[in-house]
């Protein structure tokens, strides 16, 4: 009844290909991640010497060379959002709709090709970011081959990976480029951070999707001042699995019932 | 073959569809027609698919469409001629569509031969006209070579040739036994275009018969009759004569008389015996446009209010002269009507309009009351 899976895989990568956002979000993705990620490191590295014994103690040079994460990842979020939103900004869902009946096959094969982009771009990002960021904090640094290290760095392009997926989930959901953005970027600027900030509000700010998420990239537990949490970083990333899940069912059933 | 029964779409307490009930056979051009807001496009998405109907269902060579096997070989559709993403390449947003059934990219080049757009396949949509965004939105419905077409507002923006185009490709798609279902707001593009026309007002359905029989029941011959001279004394006399020999007869803004129900043989005697030169004594015919929009002028969603500087206008032709008598409906001679007789010289009361909407709806063989 529905239309085989590869077919809307093979369209869903002509049209991911063939606009220039995909290639500018994902871009800005990388760079800002690695860029940011040098930065930070280099800031840390000279200035190692005259930070604190507990700081210096729980120093995580694998979470450290991530630290530009928080703003590539807005990147990330912007391109999840796209990817869905402008099939309905500019009609194209109609078309699209038209053409495959089955919403279902037409939303897991969409998902599908934009998660795997990500996956592929979050990967790099974050090898990339690795690698530079241990080259710039030189002896405070860490190999690639210690233990939870490789953990932590795969775990890094999963996590920007989850989050364009949850982004797309949230876009399906609200149908529009605006709407989606502007809660979804202020949300992870601010709302997260804000609730994670304060020692009352971190009990349920620890459970919001990039906080757990992020869990996977550390492999020092509470490195650098971050709190306990009651998980660990597979916990985390589960809790992280059950958001995006959450948000890619909403989706699909805002998609199957609402009129396009 | 499309079957509607008892289609309806109600948003919120608005209801755009009521009721309707239609079926397009294959191999005709059938024509939707309708003021603007009476409906077409939600119809036209609940056939797709896009829309949930309220209540009632509709088919393709029945089946839902939601459950069409691979549907794009079935059916095409233009729906919007802005519905695609403006960065993309005219050629790469069909080969996307084209992925979606499997359809060879050799047929992506072809249809785009077919509308007469090789030369802009490489370029970004957002630069297109509406008249090309047109275009490619034919050739993303003609893509699987499907038997049933579907085709809204086709014409909108297109310049005369491409009207032309248009014209002759759905005639040739319905001669190659496809079905084809056109919506447009014109009836001088539907009288040349469809076979068959289904018109709806206010999401109601008015009228479902070939275009032949609308021109017949609905263009009405008449008489323009103009009395010598300039002052309105000898043609108010002259309308009283008329009127006394049983014909309607309603004035023209430009001082001629509109006469209904005499034979122009019968008005020349009446103006002899009356001792009345005429300076003008021509067979016309009520245009098809004046119908239809006869027809739905009670169903038209937006209507526009007077405006103040109305006066600059041209006064409507259809208006009633205040010195009309009442709504008595003149006898209507069955033969010997004007020359050149017109087609329902032998159809009876055929050139008359029809006093309510609803009542060409109601001879129509789906009658939407009758088939819940």
């Amino acid at each position: 009844m529905t239309v085989a899976l590869p077919a809307v895989l093979n369209s869903e990568w002509t049209k991911i290909r063939t606009v220039s956002s995909t290639v500018w979000t994902l871009a800005i993705a990388l760079i800002a991640t690695v860029g940011f990620g040098a930065g930070f490191c280099a800031l840390i590295s000279s200035a190692f010497d005259s930070m604190p014994e507990i700081e210096r103690a729980t120093f995580d040079p694998t979470l450290m060379s991530f630290s530009g994460m928080q703003f590539g990842q807005l990147a990330m979020i912007v391109f999840g959002v796209l990817v869905v939103s402008t099939e309905y900004s500019t009609g194209m869902i109609r078309a699209s709709l038209a053409a495959v009946p089955g919403r279902g096959s037409f939303l897991l094969g969409k998902l599908t090709v934009a998660t795997a982009l990500a996956l592929l771009v979050g990967l790099t990002t974050s090898f990339v970011a690795f690698f530079v960021g241990q080259a710039i904090l030189g002896e405070h640094g860490i190999g690639i081959g210690e233990e939870n290290v490789l953990r932590a760095v795969i775990g890094a392009g999963v996590y920007m990976a989850l989050l364009a997926l949850f982004s797309m989930g949230v876009a399906t959901m609200l149908r529009s480029s605006v709407a989606s953005i502007s809660i979804l970027i202020p949300f992870f600027l601010i709302v997260s951070n804000l609730l994670s900030g304060f020692e009352v509000t971190r009990k349920y700010g620890q459970y919001l999707p990039d906080k757990a998420g992020s869990k996977i990239m550390q492999i020092v537990p509470d490195a650098m001042g971050r709190g306990e949490t009651p998980y660990g970083p597979w916990g985390g990333l589960a809790i992280m699995l059950l958001w995006v899940a959450a948000a890619v069912l909403g989706g699909y059933f805002v998609l199957k019932n609402r009129d396009a | 073959m499309i079957e509607a029964v008892g289609l309806t779409k109600r948003f919120g307490a608005k209801t755009a569809v009521d009721q309707l009930s239609f079926q397009v056979r294959p191999g005709h051009v059938t024509g939707f027609l309708g003021p603007n807001g009476s409906g077409k496009s939600t119809t036209m998405r609940m056939i797709l698919g896009l829309d949930r109907p309220t209540a009632g269902h509709v088919t393709i060579n029945g089946h839902a469409f939601r459950e069409l096997p691979n549907a794009q070989r079935h059916v095409g559709a233009l729906l919007d001629a802005k519905a695609m993403h403006g960065g993309r390449r005219a050629r790469t947003h069909l080969l996307s569509i084209a992925q979606l059934s499997g359809i060879p990219e050799k047929r992506v080049d072809e249809v785009l031969a077919v509308v007469g757009l090789q030369d802009a396949a490489r370029q970004r949509t957002k630069g297109f006209s509406l008249g090309m965004g047109q275009r490619l939105g034919i050739a993303t419905a003609l893509l699987g070579d499907p038997q049933v077409l579907l085709f809204d507002e086709p014409v909108n923006g297109l310049d005369p040739e491409g009207i032309l185009w248009v014209r002759n490709l759905m005639r040739r798609l319905a001669a190659e036994g496809r079905t084809v279902f056109v919506s447009s707001h014109l009836m001088s593009e539907m009288a040349v275009t469809a076979d068959h026309l289904i018109v709806i007002g206010r999401g109601r359905l008015l009228a479902d018969m070939s275009t032949q029989e609308f021109i017949t029941h609905n263009s009405a011959g008449f008489a323009r009759v103009r009395v010598a001279g300039t002052g309105p004394d000898g043609r108010d006399a002259f309308a009283e004569i008329l009127r006394k020999d049983g014909a309607r007869v309603l004035q023209e803004p430009d001082g001629a008389l509109r006469v209904t129900g005499l034979e122009l043989p019968r008005i020349s005697d009446l103006a002899h015996e009356g001792g009345l030169r005429l300076w003008e004594l021509s067979p016309h015919r009520a245009s098809l446009e004046e119908a239809y929009m006869r027809m739905t002028r009670s169903s038209v969603e937006y209507t526009s209010t007077d405006d103040p500087r109305a006066q600059l206008w041209e006064t409507d032709p259809l208006a009633l002269p205040q010195w009309e008598e009442g709504p008595a409906a003149p006898e209507v001679p069955q033969t010997g009507f004007f020359a050149p007789p017109p087609p329902a010289a032998t159809g009876g009361s055929g050139f008359l309009m029809p006093s309510e909407p609803g009542e060409l709806a109601a001879s129509a063989q789906n009658n939407p009351e009758a088939s819940r």
